[in-house]
């Protein structure tokens, strides 16, 4: 059996003090490692948020595997096809062909014609340099009534320009069709998960008589289309911010970033942009500022000094999160990250500052597939991968924000992290489970 | 030329099959990939990814080190890893891009061994074949680097089990049975490539009278040992009473004739009404089984690499959807995973028979162990037809 040589108390290069940490890239990139928590969402979860569409991935085998399962484990596999490239493909230079029969061929099988196809071609396209257009081109050609837009899995470019997942949630959107612009219509962008009914953002929307879209919230495939008339975009991810400006460009609707934020003055000026934006007087909202902090306190009383442990796929701030808890007096001992998006500079500044010893610890790290994965006491993670990696099962079983945002955001947070703490969760089963929140037959 | 799935699922990739092969022997696997296989691999294709910390990683190659033919990077973050973690051997598995780059694995390899002094194994896997294939090269590639070279000194009535990964027997027992059972009929297993046997168990292999491939995977192993050390194999999937008793029989003829043989008793081709979806050894066997027990004859169909000389009379290996859905007119049972039941027309019956490397963790709890006993999972359901 397996023999361990590995020195479990060396956690050089995999683990930095906050006040020894580079910005934004704390660790040296190497040979990478994959934790089996598995509640983010893939490009195959975000793209089954349109309503009726149908997805046909043009891939090599090997990559076609974990997406024909992810559709398959989300009960999805009617919604989803697949066309194999061979070595022949890429020998004798006949992608185009392979991208558009093979596409035609499914279609022509489906028992009901979809009203849109996201097809997803991969690495080995952009390195044969295939003509996409002319794909396009004749596919739209030859089902005028089908939409088609042009996805991609092809992570040899996530260090190059936009990611998969940011160009994903910008396509996602590729397919709506102009409509006159409703100035009562608002929508929320770039989100797995729809944003909570009681957030701040969505009250002040609310507030001022507007209707709100969220490709989440939308049920059937007319629905999605009328997020075409919104004439306002909100964005709180950055990995939204394609999506954002592909639409002010293609549909002539507004942009406005307003970052998720667990800062009372990012807060107050992401709500004072918006209250501007919709022509409502602002006035800060005291009462979800008192709310926000009594529910802290009160989870302080509850947690105590316990360390707690927080990683980057529960919310797109980590620091801000964590440097929040630090002021109210939580023990805040790890974050896990492997690199931290610009909104966490002034974070990140402020932990070294008044934090110093915060320990960074990298995800992806060879070393993060042996260090020892336990705590000595009782802890509590935020995010999945906080929660393997210290071997708890009090955590907070939320990925991307979960949703929430703002003073009420904190507040439902806070509250979580009690219930997390009070009642233990089964960890090993939540954790590897596919896009939380999906559907799973896991 | 439509490679087209409209409605099926995809095969574990050679890419994985190298992982997964090699998983319990002490090494470090690399697969040179930007990301993608990573979670695939980890998620779908490997049931001990939880429990078991064996070193498996990316490269994450990038676009820019793809473009300029950087291959110092993976050179240099091997060595960094391997330097961290001391692993007993490295072994690296390529993707779809270091092939269309032409990445020169071997140079690789050398590179690293030179400055690691481990050995250092290159597997020319492109993630366009089946597991069968790179898990195949992956064990003969550890017997070729790291068994011994001097003739070994044959143990009477021993034995290797050649061909086992979770792709192929989960991790429900299935291969501890195998071992159980060949052991109560006294032969002595010396080692199963590769699930429950640690490398030192593996480097008695040549000492071995006799092998048995248990799947494809197994199969250029046993070559290569033939080759070695002179030991004979048997090709045939323990599966059930009967034909258990077939392999049992074959052992011992291969072990006094020194030729390789298949446990395989002739199914006759009239009334093949039934088809097995499926690896061909296991599904070969299992359609001994069926025809020893109850007298059934069956139809393999695989859909994925297969070896010469393990199908007969109308078996066939067929990979387009198309074909699959032509070689149903006129069947009426299908054995297989409960993913291929998209294309299985109305009023066939399908017997579902969840296979890893098909439908990966979905159905796992349902896999049988069917080693010494069929009856339980197929007589209810056969006979109800």
């Amino acid at each position: 059996m397996l023999k361990r040589l590995f020195d479990p108390n060396d956690t050089t290069g995999a683990a930095v003090k906050i006040a020894e940490a580079n910005f934004p890239a704390p660790f040296v990139s190497g040979l990478e490692y994959g934790a089996p928590a598995r509640g983010t969402w893939n490009i195959v979860h975000t793209g089954m948020l349109i309503p009726d569409a149908h997805q046909v991935f043009v891939c090599a085998s090997n990559c076609l595997r974990g997406v024909v399962l992810t559709a398959a484990e989300m009960n999805a596999s009617h919604r989803f096809s697949t066309v194999t490239i061979k070595e022949n493909n890429v020998l004798e230079g006949d992608m185009e062909d392979l991208i558009i029969e093979g596409v035609s061929d499914i279609i022509n099988k489906l028992a009901k014609r979809p009203p849109a196809v996201l097809v997803y071609t991969s690495c080995i396209h952009h390195f044969i340099g295939c003509d996409l257009s002319l794909c396009y081109k004749e596919l739209r050609k030859r089902f005028p009534d089908i939409a088609f837009t042009d996805c991609y899995m092809n992570p040899i470019m996530r260090k190059s320009g936009l990611t998969p997942d940011q160009i994903m949630r910008r396509q996602l959107y590729s397919i709506l069709e102009p409509k006159t612009i409703n100035p009562k219509s608002i929508n929320i962008i770039g989100n797995n998960y729809a944003t909570d009914g009681d957030s701040d953002i969505v009250r002040l929307i609310r507030k001022g008589g507007y209707s709100l879209k969220e490709v989440p919230l939308c049920n059937t495939y007319e629905e999605y289309q009328q997020m075409a008339e919104s004439f306002l975009n909100i964005s709180y991810n950055p990995a939204a911010l394609a999506g954002g400006e592909y639409l002010k460009n293609t549909l002539g609707q507004q942009h406005i970033y307003l970052p998720l934020s667990y800062n009372k003055d990012e807060i107050r000026n992401a709500m004072k942009k918006l209250s501007e934006v919709l022509g409502i007087e602002y006035k800060e909202d005291k009462e979800d500022e008192r709310k926000a902090d009594y529910a802290l306190s009160k989870a302080l009383e509850i947690i105590g000094d316990a360390p707690i442990t927080i990683d980057y796929t529960a919310t797109t701030r980590p620091l801000s999160l964590a440097r929040l808890l630090i002021e109210k007096g939580f023990n805040v001992e790890r974050v896990y990250a492997d690199s931290f998006s610009k909104d966490d500079h002034p974070d990140f500044l402020w932990l070294r500052e008044n934090s110093p010893d915060l320990d960074i610890y990298a995800t992806v790290h060879v070393k993060l597939r042996v260090l020892p994965r336990n705590y000595e006491q009782k802890t509590l993670a935020i995010g999945q991968k906080a929660a393997y990696f210290t071997g708890t099962a009090n955590f907070v079983n939320i990925v991307e924000g979960g949703g929430y945002y703002g003073f009420s955001g904190i507040e439902k947070l806070a509250k979580l992290m009690v219930e997390a703490f009070i009642e233990e969760k089964d960890t090993r089963c939540l954790i590897q489970q596919k896009g939380l929140g999906c559907e799973s037959c896991i | 030329m439509k490679q087209t799935q409209a409605f099926l699922s995809t095969y574990t990739a050679d890419v994985s099959g190298v992982c997964s092969a090699l998983f319990e022997l002490g090494g470090m696997t690399v697969m040179h990939d930007p990301s993608g296989c990573n979670s695939t691999y980890n998620t779908h294709d490997e049931p001990r990814w939880y429990d078991t910390d064996s070193l498996v990683f990316i490269s994450a190659l990038s676009e820019i080190e793809a473009i300029m033919g950087d291959d110092q990077k993976i050179i240099d973050d091997i060595i960094d890893a391997a330097n961290q973690l001391k692993p007993a051997f490295i072994a690296i598995a390529g993707t779809p891009i270091p092939m269309m780059i032409g990445t020169d694995f071997d140079a690789i390899a050398l590179e690293i061994e030179d400055a690691t002094g481990i050995p250092t194994m290159p597997f020319p896997t492109n993630g366009m074949h089946s597991y069968i294939s790179g898990a195949g090269m992956a064990l003969a590639g550890y017997a070729k680097r790291m068994l011994k070279d001097s003739p070994e000194e044959v143990l009477p009535r021993s034995m290797n089990i050649l061909g086992a990964t979770p792709l192929d027997f989960s991790v429900n027992g299935s291969v501890a049975s195998m071992k159980e059972f060949f052991e109560e009929n006294g032969w002595n297993v010396l080692s199963t490539w590769s699930m429950g046997s640690s490398p030192e168990d593996l480097a008695k292999s040549g000492k071995a009278e006799v092998n048995l491939v248990i799947s494809s995977v197994g199969l250029e192993t046993a070559k290569f040992l033939k080759n070695k050390y002179g030991t004979p194999y048997v090709t045939g999937t323990p599966c059930g009473e009967k034909f258990n008793e077939f392999i049992l029989k074959a052992l011992e003829k291969a072990a006094g004739s020194k030729d390789e043989t298949t446990a395989f008793p002739d199914i006759p081709e009239e009334n093949r009404k039934l088809v097995i979806f499926g690896e061909s050894i296991t599904s070969r066997s299992l359609a001994s089984a069926l025809y020893l027990e109850y007298g059934i004859c069956a139809r393999v169909i695989s859909p994925i690499e297969t070896p010469d000389g393990i199908l007969s009379g109308s078996d066939a290996c067929l990979s387009e959807e198309d074909d699959i859905t032509e070689s149903l007119k006129g069947v009426k049972m299908v054995i297989g995973d409960p993913m291929y039941k998209p294309l299985i027309p109305e009023g066939v019956k399908h017997i579902p028979l969840p296979h890893e490397a098909y439908s990966g963790r979905i159905f796992r709890r349902d896999i049988p162990n069917l080693v010494k006993d069929i009856t339980q999972y197929f007589e209810r359901r056969l006979l109800n037809e």
